[in-house]
């Protein structure tokens, strides 16, 4: 659509909702949230974006071979994780046993491997709700 | 005709659901048979054996880290039934 | 009376039961194919309801633990993990019927139910 208003809005509101997606995908093992509800923030920015600016604008920001590349890797990322302590210990997805630092409960850094699997969660989840927003609206011109 | 039918067997669907819902132990009460061994364990355990206080997220990225791979799988199969249905050519139409 | 403070202490299930029916109801009922995907999807949004009011303890926080009090009673985390899952398959069988639906608007230019029967008997009886 062509309006003025909308424009102008979403430009100025698509990077704070951004910023709010990526805080709670971060934070995913100190407050409420995690992968998924952090991963669908990101997913209705880009759909937001996608509305007001039509569809030639979106896929200049996010062709299809990123979103093809960040959704492959989302699982690859998932299971090599996995992997690690499966070579070392023989236990696959271990925390303590296959030997990552815990750290102190509270901090940013700390819980090992729950950070990583987070922010594998959050990428693929906002890669699929893209891919399949420009693949619907495609059908339709 | 057939709507007021409709409405008469789902009325009689809603009786026996209310009928056997309220024989189910009280909303909050904290006796419970699903507030178990296992609740316990996970609420005593979760921060000095995976260290993040987020009981949740610990569940379902350490404790069952397998069923998550497996709703990885799910969203992954979605994308690609969804492609392979909107991006076909068709062979002729009616 | 006591049956309708027995009503009261499980008003979450009764919900979840009357949602299930208005669900059900619009799924049998019109004719347009879209109202029936937005059936199916009330009816999966009061099993959700249903499942996670299992595990609500009265005078309960939300169970993010507090490393300050050592005696504080949590809300059971269990269903909330459990019911994760199927939010992601419900979202995922919507769209997976939704993209069929739009081949099928392609295809015979309506959407609903009746007249796409009349016209798919009418293209097999001439062939």
């Amino acid at each position: 659509m062509d309006d003025l208003i909308v424009k102008t809005i979403t430009r100025l509101i698509v990077p704070f909702i951004q910023l709010y997606g990526i805080y709670i995908v971060l934070h995913g093992h100190l407050s409420p949230g995690g992968g998924f509800s952090g991963g669908a923030i990101l997913g209705a920015s880009m759909i937001l974006f996608t509305l007001s600016f039509g569809l030639e604008e979106a896929k200049k920001k996010v062709p299809h071979r990123i979103s093809m590349l960040v959704e492959t890797g989302g699982i690859l990322w998932y299971i090599g994780v996995g992997m690690i302590g499966f070579i070392s210990v023989g236990v696959l997805w271990g925390n303590k046993i296959a030997g990552f630092d815990l750290g102190e409960p509270g901090r940013l850094l700390s819980a090992g491997m729950i950070p990583l699997l987070t922010l594998a969660i959050g990428a693929k989840v906002a890669s699929t709700m893209i891919t399949l927003f420009h693949t619907v609206i495609e059908e339709d011109e | 005709m057939s709507k007021l039918l409709t409405i008469l067997v789902l009325a009689g669907l809603f009786v026996i659901l209310v009928g056997s819902i309220l024989r189910m132990p009280s909303l909050g009460s904290i006796d419970n048979p699903s507030y178990n061994e296992t609740t316990t364990y996970y609420l005593e355990h979760a921060v000095e054996e995976t260290g993040s206080l987020n009981v949740i997220a610990a569940i379902i990225t350490d404790y069952r880290a397998f069923d998550t791979l497996g709703e990885t799988t799910v969203l992954f199969t979605s994308i690609a039934a969804v492609i392979s249905v909107l991006k076909s050519k068709s062979k002729g139409g009616h | 009376m006591e049956l309708l403070t027995s009503i009261l202490d499980h008003i979450n299930y009764i919900g979840a039961a009357a949602l299930f029916v208005i669900g059900l109801y619009t799924v049998l009922t019109h004719s347009n194919l879209l109202k029936r995907i937005i059936g199916i999807n009330i009816m999966e949004t009061s099993i959700f309801l249903f499942f996670v009011s299992i595990g609500y303890v009265s005078q309960g926080q939300s169970p993010i633990i507090q490393l300050s009090e050592t005696t504080a009673i949590y809300v059971n985390p269990v269903p909330s993990a459990l019911i994760l899952t199927g939010i992601v398959v419900a979202v995922s069988i919507t769209a997976y019927a939704l993209s069929l639906i739009i081949k099928l608007y392609k295809a015979y230019d309506t959407l609903d139910y009746f007249e796409i029967m009349e016209k798919s008997q009418e293209v097999s009886s001439n062939d």
